[in-house]
């Protein structure tokens, strides 16, 4: 067991370095000049060549990967180049906002799902499965930025009752924070419900037709009693699976849920700076979210594999 | 000796195809039983119909009388109380029957803390009592240990402590052997005796295979297209076998005896069609040797202690 | 054995065809020219003006740039479905027939891509070249390549352990036969239930690029720029944020009932279910 867990810390190291390429490449190779990119087409030659100098262009690329992956593990993410901000701090401030709303929208979303997954499968012929089913169908292909907008129309603009968009410092007033988050947090949490919904549903119906449930029963459990004492705890492997996968769908919401919103996190920062040209946080938020993704799946592949006996003792 | 289970005219209906028709047998006390069939002779479905564990969308109709009730009539909580106590059932394939991410342990003691309401520690001692009773080695260890860390037949020794531990009045056996290895098959059919014999149960043992029925039962129940087309004692069954279905079945095992066979397998004409294809009147007419126009009509079971459904019983 | 048309195929084919049918009306007539701007008429509600639902802030036919706008979420979702399959295919088709080393890197690979989200990935492109439709199909074509090739490399491990397999390259078949004369014809059916799926997610994602401004740029109609550009006009046109959307939903569902209709009517056994993405 301890075997495959170095195993694949390993690979979450390799996948990690893998993603920090891509990314670099991508940003800064691609591109072809970045300073070229930054100044625009009328730039001097003299203004691209100090910058150019400035940015440490001048020396070559893989100098300058692994200077930006050494200043990384340090803590260090850099300054950017336009607003002469410390990244690293930069990015903590975000946090304090995404952070909070990512945890609010995966609460609702599992507080939400868990329930009417279960009753879904376990009522999956009669109508308050197929309502849900339906339902969940429906939420799915509900982008969650509209979702966004929907609320946003009903509840702040016509109602008057929560925020259309900004965000007032923790510090300054929490309440009115929390309230800023409520609305995204709805939106983003309310579709992501729906998915894992899905999930749910089909795990627990799939469980019901396995043989062990028929022998639970044959032993004078009720059909309820051979679900939740038998089936739960199978039907659990691969939801938990699931959920993983599930925060990358909370990332990318979150990222575009709040510029819904206009609040002032992660996902706000990334796409002004895609929009300023702002390469090096670009490179550094991206970086930080494909990282918090890759380690969420290697831990969720990690419970996976604790909680299933099967695979756990085939050390 | 005294009756414990007595069917009579259970018909096993899916949507409004019957496929078992109006069978009656009973079980006696201390009488192991077997029920002949190949695939799709419905014998599993009789087992299933008995305890009430039929899948969606089949249904049950007659009487299947236990301590003068009957069983297709009890509401599910009853049923509930006697499933695992009183009628107990061992299936085929012990990987698939048994909850892959629960301790054997646990699922061995579950009947006991079902129906003796035994707490957790005194259950687990009881389990270990009922896994020394069916001679799986290393009961201690075992007890912790998961369905895949077992081999076939240690498996198959755990689902019949698991039904037996109630001490039940019927014991039904769906093919127990068939997923094993010839070697490891006459083990547990002699345990499946003894704990008979010990317990005092009636045994319904479900088998296409006859050396099996030979070895361990007393009386033999032939089923064919959903009839009982022959019943009695084992020894008549097998020396003068009246039913052109039993006489062909039995023809076709390989002699054992004979050191070059002199004579080519006699396999039965044609094969055995599939539910709901079934010729009108005899299921058998269509392979018979013997059959006619009579055959067109289903005869009834004639016949005290040796009973044949059939116009032209041999002998 | 006849078999009834599963109801979600049935519902999800209305769907898509309707969409379809809309894209490809629009390409010779609409009510009127979506592009046309007409300050003076600009947020009328619904009927005004002759405009059925109404106008944006410019004083376009909502109606006709939402049938318009049909045209480019077809084809936005038909590119990056072309994309991710032509590579995602042969790369899964690869890692099943070579076990070993390349199977592990492609799929190690394949990994990584999966946990990119294709918005993460076409915001960085974005970033780096003029954000566009072809950034946009580019972006979200490559991050479904792993969904494919997964699939592919799935059902190809199975295949390639049948017997006729064995029987082929004993007679000296070659990878690329079996690939194409074994392989392909077996996968063709969870491709297509995989394809609707992919669909789906294309739609979604592209609608929140454009959403962003960093899909298909102005003034090419596209539902998820209508819908940003309607947020500044909440309280005024409420309802100019409801038509986009409910298309976008409309597809998106389309596409998923279609896929699961399929699902159901092919083998169950054969689909491995592949997660959808947010």
């Amino acid at each position: 067991m301890a075997v495959q867990v170095v195993v694949r810390l390993f690979w979450l190291i390799v996948s990690l370095f893998v993603a920090s390429v891509l990314v670099f490449v991508v940003v800064n190779v691609l591109p072809g000049d970045v300073a070229a990119v930054i100044l625009g087409t009328s730039a001097t030659p003299e203004a691209l060549e100090t910058l150019r100098h400035q940015l440490g262009l001048d020396q070559p690329g893989w100098v300058r990967y692994l200077a930006w992956i050494g200043s990384m593990l340090h803590g260090d993410f850099g300054t950017s180049v336009l607003s002469h901000a410390d990244v690293g701090p930069l990015i903590l401030q975000k946090l304090s906002v995404s952070g909070p709303l990512a945890l609010a929208s995966a609460t609702i979303a599992m507080m939400v799902a868990v329930p009417l997954g279960v009753l879904a499968g376990t009522r999956y012929r009669s109508t308050t499965g197929t309502l849900i089913s339906t339902l969940s169908l429906v939420g799915i292909a509900v982008p969650a930025f509209w979702a966004g907008l929907l609320l946003a129309t009903v509840f702040a603009i016509q109602l008057r009752l929560l925020p259309a968009g900004g965000f007032t410092d923790w510090s300054t007033d929490p309440i009115a924070a929390m309230k800023s988050l409520v609305l995204p947090a709805l939106a983003l949490g309310l579709v992501n419900a729906a998915v894992l919904t899905r999930y749910i549903r089909s795990a627990i119906i799939d469980v019901q037709r396995e043989d062990f449930i028929r022998t639970a029963r044959a032993k004078g459990l009720t059909r309820v009693e051979a679900l939740r004492r038998h089936g739960f705890r199978y039907a659990a492997i691969p939801v938990v699976t699931i959920l993983g996968i599930q925060l990358t769908g909370l990332l990318v919401g979150a990222i575009v849920i709040e510029n819904v919103f206009v609040l002032p996190g992660l996902g706000r920062l990334l796409f002004q700076s895609v929009g300023n040209r702002d390469l090096l946080v670009v490179q550094d938020v991206v970086m930080l979210l494909t990282a918090i993704v890759l380690v969420v799946n290697f831990l969720v592949d990690l419970t996976y594999r604790v909680l299933d006996p099967r695979i756990r003792a085939s050390a | 000796m005294a009756e414990t289970l007595r069917v009579e005219n259970l018909t096993v209906r899916v949507g409004s195809l019957e496929i078992i028709h109006g069978i009656s047998f009973s079980l006696r006390a201390h009488e192991r039983t077997g029920l002949i069939g190949e695939s799709g002779s419905g014998k599993t479905l009789t087992a299933l119909a008995l305890m009430g564990l039929l899948p969606e969308g089949l249904h049950a109709e007659g009487r299947v009388a236990y301590q003068q009730r009957n069983l297709l009539e009890l509401e599910e909580q009853d049923l509930c109380r006697l499933r695992g106590d009183r009628l107990a059932m061992v299936f085929q394939e012990p990987m698939t029957a048994l909850n892959p991410v629960m301790k054997i342990g646990q699922q061995v003691a579950e009947p006991l803390r079902i129906h003796r309401g035994m707490r957790a520690r005194e259950a687990h001692s009881a389990a270990l009592d009922i896994l020394h009773r069916v001679h799986l080695p290393d009961p201690e260890e075992k007890m912790q240990a998961y369905p895949h860390q077992l081999s076939g037949g240690q498996r198959q020794r755990a689902m019949i402590a698991m039904a037996t531990a109630c001490s039940p009045e019927v014991l039904i056996a769906d093919e127990p052997t068939t997923a094993l290895d010839v070697t490891v098959q006459a083990q547990i059919l002699r345990l499946l005796v003894e704990l008979v014999e010990d317990g005092g149960s009636s045994l319904l043992l479900i088998t296409h295979d006859l050396p099996v029925v030979a070895n361990v039962c007393q009386r033999v129940l032939v089923l064919y297209g959903g009839y009982v087309v022959e019943e009695g004692d084992i020894d008549v069954i097998f020396g003068q076998p009246a039913h052109p279905y039993t006489r062909a079945l039995l023809d076709a095992i390989p002699p054992l005896d004979e050191e070059v066979p002199d004579r080519k397998l006699k396999a039965i004409a044609g094969s055995v069609p599939n539910l709901g294809e079934f010729p009108p009147g005899c299921p058998f007419r269509n392979r018979c040797p013997r059959a006619d126009e009579a055959c067109s009509v289903m005869p009834a079971l004639s016949g005290d202690a040796h009973r044949v459904a059939c116009w032209h019983p041999l002998a | 054995m006849k078999r009834r048309l599963p109801p979600t195929l049935v519902v999800g084919g209305v769907l898509v065809g309707l969409v379809l049918v809309v894209a490809l009306l629009s390409i010779v007539w609409t009510p009127t020219d979506p592009t046309h701007v007409e300050v003076a008429a600009r947020l009328r509600g619904p009927g005004a003006s002759g405009s059925l639902l109404g106008t944006d802030q410019l004083g376009r036919d909502e109606l006709s740039r939402i049938m318009a706008g049909a045209r480019n979420t077809l084809l936005v979702g038909v590119v990056t479905v072309v994309i991710a399959i032509g590579v995602g295919v042969p790369l899964g088709g690869i890692a099943a027939l070579h076990r070993g080393p390349v199977e592990d890197v492609t799929m190690r690979l394949s990994d990584v891509l999966l946990a990119f989200p294709a918005i993460l990935l076409a915001i960085m492109f974005a970033a780096v070249f003029n954000p566009s439709t072809v950034t946009a199909m580019a972006a979200i074509g490559i991050a479904l390549v792993p969904v494919f090739a997964r699939v592919v490399r799935g059902a190809g491990l199975q295949i390639m352990q049948q017997d006729y397999v064995t029987v082929t390259r004993t007679y000296g078949g070659g990878g690329v036969w079996i690939f194409v004369r074994h392989l392909l014809p077996n996968v063709g059916s969870v491709l297509i239930v995989q394809a609707t799926v992919a669909f789906a997610i294309a739609i979604l994602a592209e609608a929140a690029l454009s959403y962003l401004g960093l899909g298909t740029p102005p003034p090419t109609p596209s539902w998820g720029r209508m819908l940003s550009e309607s947020q500044t006009f909440l309280d005024q046109a409420p309802l100019l944020a409801l038509w986009p959307g409910v298309c976008i939903a409309l597809a998106v569902l389309g596409f998923n009932l279609l896929g699961d209709g399929l699902r159901e009517l092919l083998d169950p056994r054969l689909i491995e279910r592949v997660p959808t993405q947010g």
